[in-house]
């Protein structure tokens, strides 16, 4: 008898089932499609970076397949990490980058934690105008920014303009925004109920920061981070502007400044630079990946 | 330990006045329950002892030290909170003991509390484990832990078991109860649940619109309820109240419900209700539970009357009868074997001796 129900439930079940599956199927055929088509097309600029980076100069001049590499050499990559101006950029590019990290932390954790949490007059205004000015686009502040640098050194007798270290102080006018804004969203997302719980204990605010806002929003933290670094190495104008010495220079204007002579285009040591200067933000990326993970709060509160 | 005091506490938000003088009293051990309706300012009354909200007028005290500028940390008060607001970050025991090491207590002491507090609690084997690794309940357990570790002169919990299923809420208060009576510290417990506020308190503090209703124990407020708002609230189901009026038929005093249906009243309501004016609209309240079957044996004070059933609800121990008396919609509570039936006829019973009598325009009980 029993079996007979099994058998007789059995069709309508299976075919609910299958049609799901079938759909499910089709929706994850095209996003492979589509996951495919996007690799290829990202992807396709690094590997013929790659491909040229391993080449001599004859064959990249040469009337060849572009697309392979028929004498691969690593000469390129040797000229390159034995040239002291080469290792000079990197190390500007990576002292900057820490330094406005740092500096960004600093100060939109303490601004973040303020327009989420302490209400006062004006900080929801504030904290919109805070993402306002993300907005402004940097091409529109480096005249004004270069003037006001200049002001500064003329009066003040420090030398201000053509040293690496003052981008440490005009990075964060792009960082400082979006990070605070990206800090509120995370600060926001913490029960209120928490800070009160807090507070209770005994916590002091900067304590509530610290010990409960700062490990409870550690992804954003931590988007923040790749976010600013990010923005810090690859920046292109501002360095530009702000720094013409060789030795003052970051990787991406030293690379295009002293590797295209007139119309001379050193192809094959621009690829590799290019290359080794997208190495850092790739070991940032994977390391805090592991870390970046949602839905931490899990477990706080109900739900 | 301590006393908790509150004199004419106001609170303001813009034009709204969410308390409206609030006089209260707690002693030093009391469990005190604030019950009401979402809006009644019972949560905000709790805030404002707790030092989360300011206070917009008058005082509060804890242990005869008013504490209306003292900040939340300096009240020497825990709380618990509706969705527990535990450290996610942290382990129960990191959880617990948050509040001893932000005072800097020797490390000994601090475990010593926590093992203590942890035993109390039954969650021992759960120390080590972080928030989102345990049920609701455990999670309750772990918040009250985080209060009781501290010991502070008072405990606040806002609404501590509505978010737990009914079982559970059920167990939960059961074990509210044993770890006040072990602990006895003085507390304040707000819910909207006035089975939970029956059960639990000492004294319950019954509030709506921003003001207190009445105050009184749980046997207090369900036998002798000062207004129709506490009438009306505790006890589920809730108390029927029917039109009526008072007349003199004959030298005795008799209430009458509807045209058909009047009853004499029994010699110690008719002394207290005798001045009373005939004319005046009143309210017959009545509980479910003194409305049942008749039977052969009615003793004196109780009154039959016939009726045609709208809806049974058959609980198991008792069938809940739903019927109407000229629009009034009202409840009885009989046995499930009395034969009720889904609009059947039935002679019900009517318990005078525990009938309350109400204005209608007052809302007060006469």
């Amino acid at each position: 008898m029993s079996t007979l129900a099994i058998d007789k439930a059995g069709p309508s079940r299976k075919v609910k089932l299958g049609s799901m599956s079938r759909d499910r199927t089709w929706a994850l055929r095209w996003s492979y499609f589509f996951l495919v088509l996007f690799a290829i097309f990202f992807l396709t600029p690094p590997v013929y970076m790659l491909i040229t980076s391993l080449k001599s100069s004859a064959e990249i001049s040469a009337a060849t397949n572009p697309w392979w590499v028929f004498h691969p050499t690593l000469a390129n990559y040797v000229e390159l990490l034995t040239s002291n101006q080469f290792l000079r950029f990197f190390w500007n590019s990576a002292m900057i980058s820490i330094t406005v990290v740092i500096v960004t932390m600093l100060i939109s954790i303490p601004a973040a934690f303020a327009l989420a949490r302490m209400k006062f007059w004006g900080s929801a205004t504030l904290a919109t105008g805070v993402f306002l000015t993300y907005l402004i686009p940097d091409s529109l502040l480096f005249i004004p920014l270069f003037k006001m640098l200049a002001v500064v050194q003329e009066f003040t007798g420090i030398t201000l303009l053509n040293r690496w270290y003052v981008l440490v102080f005009i990075y964060p006018t792009l960082t400082v925004p979006f990070c605070t804004w990206i800090m509120i969203g995370y600060f926001a997302s913490i029960p209120k109920e928490l800070d009160e719980a807090a507070l209770i204990d005994g916590a002091s605010w900067l304590q509530t920061l610290t010990r409960i806002f700062i490990p409870v929003a550690l992804p954003g933290l931590i988007a923040a981070t790749i976010f600013a670094f990010t923005v810090s190495w690859a920046q292109f104008l501002y360095p530009l502007v702000f720094t013409t010495s060789i030795d003052q220079l970051v990787l991406p204007v030293g690379i295009t400044t002293t590797l295209i002579k007139g119309d001379v285009f050193n192809w094959g040591q621009i690829m590799t630079g290019a290359l080794l200067g997208a190495a850092p933000p790739l070991i940032i990326y994977a390391f805090l990946m592991d870390y970046y993970i949602a839905g931490l709060t899990a477990g706080a509160t109900k739900g | 330990m301590a006393d908790v005091a509150l004199r004419k506490v106001v609170k303001r938000y813009d034009d709204v006045e969410a308390v409206r003088g609030i006089d209260l009293d707690i002693a030093d051990h009391e469990f005190i329950v604030l019950v009401g309706p979402s809006g009644c300012g019972k949560s905000t009354t709790l805030r404002m002892i707790a030092g989360l909200e300011d206070i917009s007028d008058g005082d509060i005290m804890i242990g005869g030290d008013v504490v209306n500028d003292v900040p939340p940390k300096d009240r020497d008060i825990a709380m618990v909170f509706q969705n527990y607001a535990l450290y996610p970050h942290m382990t129960v025991a990191e959880n617990m003991s948050f509040g001893l090491r932000l005072k800097h207590y020797p490390k000994a002491e601090i475990k010593a509390r926590v093992t203590e507090a942890a035993r109390l609690l039954d969650i021992t084997d759960l120390i080590d484990r972080k928030p989102k690794q345990l049920s609701g309940g455990q999670r309750q357990r772990v918040a009250m832990g985080r209060a009781i570790v501290r010991n502070p002169k008072v405990f606040l919990f806002d609404e501590p078991l509505s978010n737990l299923d009914a079982k559970l809420r059920v167990q939960m208060r059961i074990e509210i109860k044993k770890v006040h009576q072990k602990v006895r510290t003085t507390t304040v417990y707000v819910t909207h649940d006035q089975v939970e506020a029956m059960t639990l308190a000492d004294r319950v503090v019954v509030m709506n619109k921003g003001r207190i209703e009445q105050i009184g124990t749980p046997n207090e407020l369900y036998h002798k309820p000062a207004t129709r708002f506490v009438a009306g609230f505790i006890g589920s189901p809730a108390m029927n109240f029917i039109p009526c009026r008072l007349e003199d038929v004959g030298g005795t005093l008799q209430i009458r419900l509807t045209d058909r249906i009047a009853f004499p009243l029994p010699p110690a309501r008719a002394t207290r209700y005798n001045s009373l004016p005939r004319s005046e609209k009143l309210l017959l309240g009545i509980r479910p539970e003194h409305l049942t079957e008749s039977h052969a044996h009615l003793g004196p004070g109780v009154e039959t009357f016939d009726t045609v059933l709208d809806v049974t609800e058959p609980m198991g121990m008792e069938t809940l009868v739903y019927f109407g008396l000229e629009g009034t919609p009202i409840c009885g509570r009989v046995d499930p074997n009395a034969g009720a039936k889904d609009g059947a006829p039935m002679r019900l019973a009517m318990d005078l001796n525990n009938m309350h009598l109400l204005n209608d325009e007052t809302g007060v009980v006469l």
